[in-house]
C-alpha cells in the first residue's frame, strides 16, 4: 500500500504554529509518515526543538511513523554537532540530507533525503550497501528516470519517495537571502524569515512571480503538484508520496491525495477541488515531464 | 609550505595548450557531453582531442584532470561509465567527480586512478569530506566558495586529503550540485546536463526608451537603463522585486567575479594545496593572461618574494571584484 508522507517544515514557523499544526496533523490528516526537524537553518532549531519529544509522541500515538530529518547544509560547529547528535539516535528513524550525516551514521539504518542527490541506480546501490533503507529522489528527476531508479531501489529492498506536492527546493546557499533582502547578514538576521510562512516572493522586474526565498533556500513560486501523475508513480514502483507543508490547509490537501490513492475520488474531481482550495497558487509538473520545472503539462505520456 | 599547484581551465584544445605554455601545473577539462558541468556548445574535447592534449601536457610536465562532475540520471549511467573508462585508457592524471555512483565505479574498476572531489559534491565540512575520502579514496577536495580562511585552516587539520580552492573567476553563489534554478526556467539541468543559464535561451530586448532587458527562456532576469551595460542573464545574478524591495535588487548576488590574489599567501599558510582558476568558457587570450599572471605570483610567493598584486587585480579591470566568503563571514 502506498504511503503518504508529510515532509519537514521548510519555513520558520513559530513554536506555537508548529504545535497547532502537528496537533491537527495527528488528529485529522490521513498521512502515514511525518518528517520532523530543521532542514534549512540551524539558527531556527532552538525555537522548536524543545517541543520535539512531545510532537513525536503525539504523532506516534496517532499511528504515524515519525522520521527526523537532518540539515541540508552543514558547515558550522553547531550544524556539525546537530547532525552528529541526530545520527547517534536509535529511534526514531532518521533521514540524512548531508554527507556529514552519512559519516556519523555509518552502516546503521537510515533514509536518504532529497538533498543527497540520489539520481541513479549506481548511487542508490552504493547507498543501500551503506545501510540506506529508503531513498527520496531529487525533485528535478524526470519520470522515466524515476521509474528506473525506483525499480532498482525496490530490487534492493528500499522504500522510494517522490515529492508530489509543494514548492520545489531549487537551491541552497551559505548566504541567507532573507537577511540580505532586509540589509542584514545571516549572523544578525533577527529571524526576519518568520514573517513569510510560505516564503518571500520574488518577481521579475516586469512582475512575473518566479521564485520564493526561504532563508538560505530558494524555492519555486509554483507548487509541484503530481496528483495527476501519482497513479503512474505508484505503478512505476514509488512507495511513498511526499507532501511538503505549505501555508495552506494541509489536512485538506492530504485528504485529497489520500482519496485519489484509494480510488475514493475520481482524479479530475480531486484535482478540481485542490485547485479550488488553492486559487492563488500556480501548479507545476514540468520536472516530471523533462521540461522547464515551472510548466504545467497536461497529463500525458512523459517525454 | 604546500606547493600551491596552479590548476587552470581548458575549455578547448587550443586553450589547453595555451594554459600549459603559460605555466599551469595542471589543466582541467571535460568531454563534449553531459558528463561535465560546463557542457556548453563549442567547448570541450572529443576522445581524439583529449588523447592529443594529454600527450602535449605530459610532454611538458603538466597534469590533466578530467571533470566527470555531473550527476547521471537513472538510465543514462553508461555515458559516465564510458567517459571514465575512456579517460583511464587515455591516461588522464585524475578524475574530478561528484556523484557517489560514479566515484564508486571508478574506485572499483580503475583503482589506480586518482579521484578529486568536485565542488559539485558540496562537501563543506570535515565530516562530509572524510565520508568521500573513506568511501572512495578521494585524494583531494575542491572546496565550495563559501568558507573563510580560518575555516579552511581548521578543515585542513581534520581531513586526510589535499585541498583545492577557487581563486579567480566566476563567483558561484549557490551550493553547487544542489541548484535546479536553470532547470526550473529552461528545462535543462545543471546537475544532469551540465548546463547553467544556457546561451541558447538568452535574448536581449531593447525597449522604446532605450532600456534593455536580458531574458532567459522568456523570464526577465534583469533590466538595464540606456546608459548601463546589459549583463548576461545568469539567474542568481539578476535583479528581482520583493514586497519591500519594489524597485528590484540583486536578491542573491551582484555580478562580481572572485579574485583572491591578495589572499594567496594566507591560503597557502592555511594549508591549501592547489589554486583553481575558473573559466573553461573563456578565450585563449584570457587564459594566457590570467595563467601567466598567477604563475608569476605563485612563483614569487614560493621564492619568498611579495607577489605583484596590482597585476592580478588589473586582470578583472572593468568588472567588480570580491573576495567573497574567504575574507569575512559577513558575506553570509
Amino acid at each position: 500500500m502506498t504511503r503518504l508522507t508529510l515532509g519537514p517544515i521548510a519555513y520558520h514557523w513559530s513554536a506555537e504554529k508548529r504545535r497547532d499544526f502537528y496537533a491537527r496533523i495527528a488528529d485529522e490528516a490521513p498521512v502515514d509518515e511525518v518528517y520532523l526537524g530543521e532542514v534549512i537553518c540551524s539558527k531556527r532549531a532552538p525555537f522548536h526543538e524543545a517541543d520535539l519529544p512531545t510532537t513525536i509522541e503525539r504523532l506516534e500515538r496517532a499511528g504515524k511513523t515519525v522520521i527526523l530529518s537532518t540539515l541540508a547544509e552543514v558547515m558550522l560547529t553547531r550544524e556539525r554537532k546537530a547532525t552528529a547528535d541526530l545520527a547517534a539516535m536509535e529511534a526514531p528513524e532518521i533521514e540524512i540530507n548531508n554527507a556529514a550525516g552519512l559519516l556519523a551514521r555509518g552502516k546503521r539504518p537510515h533514509r536518504i533525503g532529497p538533498f543527497m542527490n540520489a539520481y541513479n541506480e549506481a548511487t542508490i546501490a552504493w547507498m543501500a550497501g551503506q545501510g540506506a533503507t529508503h531513498v527520496c529522489l531529487p525533485t528535478e528527476l524526470p519520470g522515466p528516470a524515476i521509474a528506473i531508479a525506483a525499480r532498482s531501489a525496490r530490487a534492493l529492498g528500499l522504500g522510494v519517495e517522490v515529492q508530489v506536492f509543494g514548492r520545489a527546493s531549487l537551491a541552497v546557499s551559505a548566504r541567507c537571502y532573507h537577511a540580505r533582502a532586509h540589509g542584514r547578514t545571516k549572523d544578525n538576521c533577527q529571524f526576519v524569515c518568520e514573517a513569510d510562512p510560505d516564503g518571500m516572493p520574488l518577481r521579475t522586474r516586469d512582475d512575473a512571480p518566479v521564485l520564493r526565498v526561504n532563508g538560505i533556500q530558494t524555492q519555486s513560486e509554483s507548487y509541484v503538484n503530481l496528483m495527476p501523475e501519482s497513479g503512474r508513480l505508484v505503478a512505476d514502483g514509488v512507495t511513498h508520496l511526499r507532501l511538503m507543508p505549505q501555508g495552506v490547509d494541509m489536512v485538506a490537501v492530504s485528504a485529497l491525495f489520500r482519496s485519489v490513492l484509494e480510488g475514493g475520488t475520481l482524479l479530475d474531481e480531486a484535482d478540481e477541488r485542490l485547485r479550488k482550495l488553492l486559487v492563488q497558487t500556480s501548479f507545476s509538473n514540468g520536472f516530471y515531464y523533462g521540461q522547464a520545472g515551472y510548466r504545467r503539462i497536461s497529463n500525458s505520456a512523459p517525454a | 609550505m604546500s606547493l600551491a599547484e596552479l590548476i587552470c581551465p581548458a575549455g578547448t584544445p587550443a586553450a589547453l595548450r595555451t594554459a600549459v605554455d603559460a605555466g599551469a601545473d595542471a589543466v582541467y577539462c571535460g568531454f563534449n557531453n553531459a558528463t561535465n558541468a560546463r557542457n556548453f556548445p563549442g567547448l570541450n574535447f572529443t576522445p581524439d582531442e583529449l588523447t592529443n592534449a594529454v600527450a602535449y601536457a605530459h610532454a611538458r610536465g603538466t597534469k590533466v584532470l578530467l571533470a566527470l562532475n555531473t550527476y547521471p540520471p537513472a538510465g543514462k549511467f553508461d555515458l559516465w561509465r564510458d567517459a571514465a573508462d575512456l579517460g583511464a585508457r587515455i591516461g588522464v592524471d585524475a578524475f574530478i567527480v561528484a556523484d557517489m555512483g560514479v566515484a564508486n565505479y571508478i574506485r572499483c574498476t580503475h583503482p589506480h586512478m586518482r579521484l578529486h572531489l568536485s565542488v559539485q559534491a558540496a562537501a563543506s565540512s570535515p565530516e562530509a569530506i572524510r565520508y568521500y575520502c573513506e568511501s572512495f579514496g578521494v585524494k583531494r577536495v575542491v572546496l565550495p566558495r563559501i568558507l573563510t580562511i580560518p575555516e579552511i585552516r581548521q578543515i585542513r587539520k581534520e581531513i586526510p586529503c589535499e585541498i583545492e580552492t577557487f581563486i579567480f573567476g566566476n563567483h558561484g553563489l549557490m551550493v553547487e550540485g544542489r541548484c535546479s534554478l536553470t532547470n526550473y526556467l529552461t528545462g535543462q539541468s545543471t546537475n544532469m546536463d551540465g548546463v547553467c543559464s544556457p546561451a541558447s535561451d538568452v535574448e536581449y530586448l531593447r525597449a522604446a526608451d532605450g532600456s534593455m532587458s536580458s531574458r532567459l527562456a522568456g523570464f526577465t532576469i534583469d533590466k538595464f537603463s540606456a546608459d548601463e551595460m546589459a549583463g548576461y542573464p545568469t539567474i542568481c545574478k539578476g535583479r528581482y522585486k520583493a514586497p519591500h524591495r519594489p524597485d528590484g535588487y540583486y536578491a542573491f548576488e551582484e555580478p562580481v567575479s572572485l579574485n583572491l590574489s591578495r589572499l594567496l599567501p594566507d591560503l597557502i599558510d592555511a594549508g591549501v594545496h592547489a589554486f583553481k582558476i575558473e573559466g573553461r568558457q573563456r578565450s585563449k587570450s584570457y587564459v594566457r593572461n590570467v595563467v601567466s599572471a598567477f604563475r608569476q605570483a605563485v612563483d614569487d610567493i614560493r621564492a619568498g618574494r611579495a607577489p605583484n598584486v596590482a597585476d592580478l587585480v588589473a586582470l578583472t579591470e572593468g568588472q567588480k571584484q570580491t573576495q567573497g566568503a574567504f575574507e569575512t563571514k559577513k558575506w553570509r
